[in-house]
Order: C-alpha cells, then sequence, then structure tokens
C-alpha cells in the first residue's frame, strides 16, 4: 500500500530524512517512532505530497506522489501535529467543507459527515464553534476530518500528543477502530503507544531508519538474543559483599555486563546482559550456587521497547562511530 | 470548478465570520460618507453661485460629483485592500491549515482562484456600500448612469489587480501585519508612480508612469471604456495570480 524508496530530504542546511526505504501492507497500524527531530513529520510530509523529496520515490496504492500528487491526495487522509482547524467554522460546517475539498459527492456529503461524527463521538458537537472546543475534542475533529472520504491510507502525526490520559486511551481505541478498513501510519515519540496501538513499528533516529517494519513481537525476540537476566542473591552475614558478587557474575562466560540495581533490605540486586546468541541463566545459575551464596531469584527481563529503542539507536550510532574513525 | 467554489464559499464566509470585514465595511463607509458630503455640499454651493451669476444651464453631477468621488474611492481603495488580502494566505499558513488544503486533492490554481474570486467579492460589497450613497443623487437629480457603472466596472479591476498582488504577497509570510504592511507599500507605489509624470517625461518616466493603476483609472472615472486599460487590468491580474501560484509552489519547495 504504501512503498518508499530511497527517500531523501534535504532542507538547506540540514538533511531531514536520509536514505530510507520500507514497505507497509495494506490493513497495517505502522507505528512511526522517533524521538522528537529524528524525520517523521517530514517523511508523512512527503508520504501527503505537503512536500516533494529530494531524491527517492514514495508511492502509495502505486500512485507516485511526484508524478500523480492528484491521485495520491484522493486516497490519503491526513492529520497534522496541530489539527488543521478554522476556529470560526462550525464542527459540521467544517467537516462538509473538508468532504467537498476531498471530493465527496453533495448526495453523499451529508451522510459521511454524520457517519465520521458518529464514529469519532462528535456527533453532538455538530453546532459548536471550533474554537470553542477542548484540545481533546479538537484533536477529534481532526480524525474525523481524515477520514471523512474513507481514504485506504490514514497518516497521523503524534495523534495524542498534548490530550491527557483519558483522551489519549480514547484516541487509541479509535485509531484501533479504524483499523482493517485503513492502511495507518501513525508516528510517536511515546514507546508504549506503539505497543498499544501498532502491529508494526519503523523506528526512525536522525533521519536515517533504524529498523524495518517489524512486529513488536519480533524486535523484541531480535534483540532477546542478547538476553537480560535479573539476578537477586541474598547474602548471610555480610558475604558475599556486592563488589565480589558482581564480580562473580562478570566472569561467568558469555555475559557482557552486570549492572547492580538498588539493593532491597539487604539483598543484592543484579541485571546481566549476555552476548548476542547465548544462553546464560543457568550458567549464572551454577556460578551462584557453587560460591556458597543463596540465589533467591532468576529471572529474564522482558525487554521493552523503551529498550529496543535506545539500544538501536545506540547500536546506530556506534556504527557511525566506528565508520568515522 | 467545484473546488475553486468550495475554497470561495469558506473564504468568503470567513470575512464575515470575523469582525474584520465589517471593521472594514464601516471604515469604508464612514471614510465615502464624508467625502460624499463634502463633494455634494461643494456641488450644491457652486450650483447656487453660478445660478446667481445668472448661467441658464444646470451643472453636469457626473462631471462635479461622480468623478470625483470615483476617483476617491479609488485612493481608499489602496487602505481597504491590505485588509482584506493580509490574512488570506498568512493565517492559513500560521494556524498550519494551509497543509490541510494542501494535501487535500485540490490544485494549487484552484485555491488561488477561489481565494482571490472571494476577496473580490468582498470587495465588491465595500464598494457597494459607496453605490448606497450615489443612490440618493438619483433622487435629487438626474446623473447619468452609464458613466457610474463603468467608473465601477474600473473600481473592480483596479481592485482586482491590487487584490492579486495582496494575495500574492499574504503567501509569502506566516504574519499578518507584514502581509498588510507589504501590500500597502506595494499599492501605495503603484500609485505614486503616476507622479513622475510631473517631472519625467523621457521613455522610461512613461514607462513607469503607465504601470500606475491610478493613470488607467481616470478614463473609467470619465465613464470612458479604453480597452488598453482594461487590458492592462486583466493582464495584471494574471501576473498576480500567477506569482500567488508559483509561490505556493515553492512553499513547497521551501517549507
Amino acid at each position: 500500500m504504501i512503498k518508499v524508496q530511497g527517500l531523501t530530504k534535504r532542507y538547506a542546511r540540514t538533511v531531514a530524512v536520509d536514505d530510507i526505504s520500507f514497505e507497509v501492507q495494506k490493513g497495517q497500524i505502522v507505528g512511526f517512532l522517533g524521538p522528537n527531530g529524528a524525520g517523521k513529520t517530514t517523511t508523512m510530509r512527503v508520504l501527503t505530497c505537503f512536500l516533494p523529496p529530494t531524491a527517492g520515490t514514495a508511492q502509495i496504492a502505486g500512485y507516485d506522489v511526484l508524478e500523480q500528487p492528484l491521485e495520491v491526495k484522493r486516497r490519503i487522509g491526513y492529520l497534522p501535529e496541530t489539527p488543521p482547524l478554522y476556529p470560526e467554522m462550525e464542527v459540521s460546517e467544517y467537516l462538509l467543507f473538508v468532504g467537498k475539498l476531498k471530493g465527496i459527492p453533495n448526495s453523499e456529503l451529508k451522510r459521511r459527515v454524520e457517519e465520521v461524527s458518529e464514529r469519532c463521538a462528535i456527533g453532538e458537537y455538530g453546532d459548536k464553534l471550533i474554537s470553542k472546543l477542548s484540545r481533546g475534542y479538537r484533536q477529534r475533529v481532526g480524525l474525523a476530518q481524515a477520514i471523512i472520504h474513507n481514504p485506504d491510507v490514514l497518516i497521523l502525526d503524534e495523534p495524542t500528543a498534548g490530550l491527557d490520559p483519558k483522551q489519549i486511551i480514547e484516541t487509541r481505541e479509535l485509531i484501533k477502530g479504524l483499523a482493517g478498513d485503513h492502511t495507518i501510519i501513525l508516528s510517536t515519540h511515546i514507546l508504549s503507544e506503539v505497543e498499544q496501538t501498532c502491529q508494526h513499528v519503523i523506528i526512525i533516529n536522525k533521519g536515517k531508519l533504524v529498523s524495518q517494519p517489524d512486529t513488536v513481537e519480533n524486535l523484541t525476540r531480535r534483540l532477546r538474543g542478547a538476553e537480560s537476566v535479573a539476578v537477586e542473591i541474598e547474602p548471610r552475614d555480610g558475604v558475599p559483599d556486592a563488589a565480589t558478587a558482581q564480580r562473580r557474575l562478570e566472569q561467568v562466560a558469555g555475559v557482557s555486563r552486570v549492572i547492580q540495581r538498588e539493593t532491597r533490605d539487604g539483598r543484592l540486586l543484579f541485571e546481566v546482559e549476555s552476548l548476542q546468541g547465548r544462553q546464560v541463566r543457568g550458567e549464572l545459575a551454577r556460578a551462584v550456587v557453587s560460591a556458597g551464596w543463596n540465589l533467591n531469584e532468576l529471572r529474564p527481563v522482558a525487554l521493552s521497547l523503551e529498550k529496543i529503542f535506545l539500544e538501536l539507536t545506540a547500536s546506530e550510532q556506534q556504527r557511525a562511530e566506528g565508520g568515522a574513525r | 470548478m467545484r473546488n475553486i467554489l468550495t475554497i470561495y464559499r469558506k473564504e468568503l464566509k470567513s470575512y464575515f465570520a470575523s469582525w474584520v470585514g465589517y471593521v472594514v465595511i464601516a471604515f469604508f463607509a464612514v471614510i465615502f460618507g464624508y467625502f460624499f458630503y463634502v463633494a455634494t455640499a461643494i456641488f450644491v454651493n457652486q450650483s447656487f453661485q453660478s445660478q446667481m451669476m445668472g448661467r441658464g444651464f444646470p451643472m453636469d453631477m457626473n462631471e462635479w460629483v461622480i468623478r470625483p468621488l470615483m476617483m476617491n474611492v479609488s485612493v481608499i481603495g489602496l487602505f481597504v485592500i491590505p485588509m482584506i488580502t493580509m490574512r488570506l494566505f498568512a493565517e492559513e499558513k500560521r494556524s498550519g491549515t494551509i497543509e490541510l488544503l494542501m494535501t487535500s486533492p485540490v490544485r494549487d490554481l484552484e485555491i488561488v482562484l477561489g481565494k482571490w474570486l472571494a476577496a473580490l467579492t468582498f470587495y465588491a460589497c465595500v464598494l457597494a456600500v459607496s453605490a448606497l450613497n450615489l443612490a440618493f443623487l438619483f433622487i435629487y437629480g438626474q446623473p447619468d448612469w452609464k458613466p457610474i457603472l463603468v467608473a465601477y466596472l474600473g473600481l473592480l479591476l483596479q481592485g482586482g489587480c491590487l487584490l492579486a498582488f495582496g494575495t500574492f504577497i499574504s503567501s509569502l509570510t506566516r504574519n499578518q501585519i507584514i502581509a498588510a504592511g507589504g501590500t500597502f507599500a506595494a499599492c501605495l507605489l503603484l500609485w505614486v508612480f503616476e507622479w513622475v509624470t510631473a517631472y519625467e517625461t523621457s521613455t522610461w518616466g512613461r514607462v513607469i508612469a503607465y504601470l500606475s493603476v491610478l493613470t488607467h483609472f481616470e478614463p473609467f472615472a470619465k465613464g470612458l471604456l479604453d480597452t488598453k486599460d482594461v487590458v492592462f487590468y486583466l493582464s495584471a491580474i494574471f501576473l498576480g495570480l500567477f506569482l500567488t501560484a508559483r509561490s505556493m509552489e515553492s512553499l513547497r519547495w521551501r517549507a
């Protein structure tokens, strides 16, 4: 449905997006994840034909954004970071305007406006001025605007930014409800959001793709090669002390790093990371027990998306630094 | 066509949805009302005098009231037009709604035309206030209506040309004040270009004077419909709208 190849966008002095390629299949919800200034908005603006790419191509449903922008625009719904609303309009008036702009025939216009109002739960606000709406309702009107012409592809730029927790949950539910009919790309810098709403995730940092579209589970599994294990040791009469225990754990073959976590009532808690592809749980247990210490707990630590993200961007950075040297 | 109409309706409505539209109309009504009062007062005074001097024929109302009034309107227009065009694009750029327009299946030119036509219609509404004043002349006298129509056509053409430039300037910035200031400066320049004729008679002087929008309005005020002036205004309108469309395109490459 979406095909991006070698996309580059250069501004006067900076490169906002640098040679990214990815594909998104029909019906997927893809999270576009990256820190602020990573190039998420720029990529979305290229996909919506708002900005032309400097190099590379982007296709939506087989139409190129440069060659056939009108065809592309007919097939996308776009919610920019700030919803593009006219404060002096009433909600239904605004939706009618957008509907006409998107080329909905007059005969269907009213029905479509009612449908999307219903779907976005703004039905009873039809005759309210947009300037009088709260931030959350403005966001909903923005979303209604994006789906009014029933587009194949929905592009949402930080749809939950600036909302309160309740509104965030409602918006997420709404987006999830839209999946299936639409292919959705949503950008965010909040990792948990991707975990909760998206099946697939694309990670971008400093204008470069850090990972191809992949499921959240797959990404975890791929990184899980480097296992992270929590080890809790209960010392007896101050033996072992933290430094000794840490040294012992570090000596286990396959361990790359041992970090001491906060100790609870004298217990020692370590987080042990292993090298890629090494299972070290058994050997860790043996090392602790053979030293004659009490092993209280040994459990794998689930990699949060935060961790995945940091890890991926960090390895990207290392590679870049290695190349520079 | 439908797209132009959609944009047109939205723009026209937004003039009347905010206080700006009403303020502009009120501003024009007050100033024109004053000019109208002065012009008729002078006319009444002078026709009394001419009767006392024993001249038999009545003074020509078109010549003595309407023509100078129309020249005045064209000058007031220079002040009104920046207020009409300043928000056209600047406001959309500031609030981000330009993203909606530019990612909708609408051509740039359709957006430009819709906005400009709305501005022109609003300007026509402003001018209608002056027509309301002139209507009183028909109650108390018998002015010839044909030259009046020609004058209004001239006002619309001149307005359309300045509005097109104003739309262009508004598309260059996201700040309405800058858009208004720039448009006012442009309008003023296009007006005072005429003054070079006072001291410069070379080819260059003539070229510059030719560019003045006021030079081309004078025949209209007299009630003369000259193709040369119509062509001047139409080509200026075309230039202004063309520049706006180009500016929208460059917006994509720069932004």
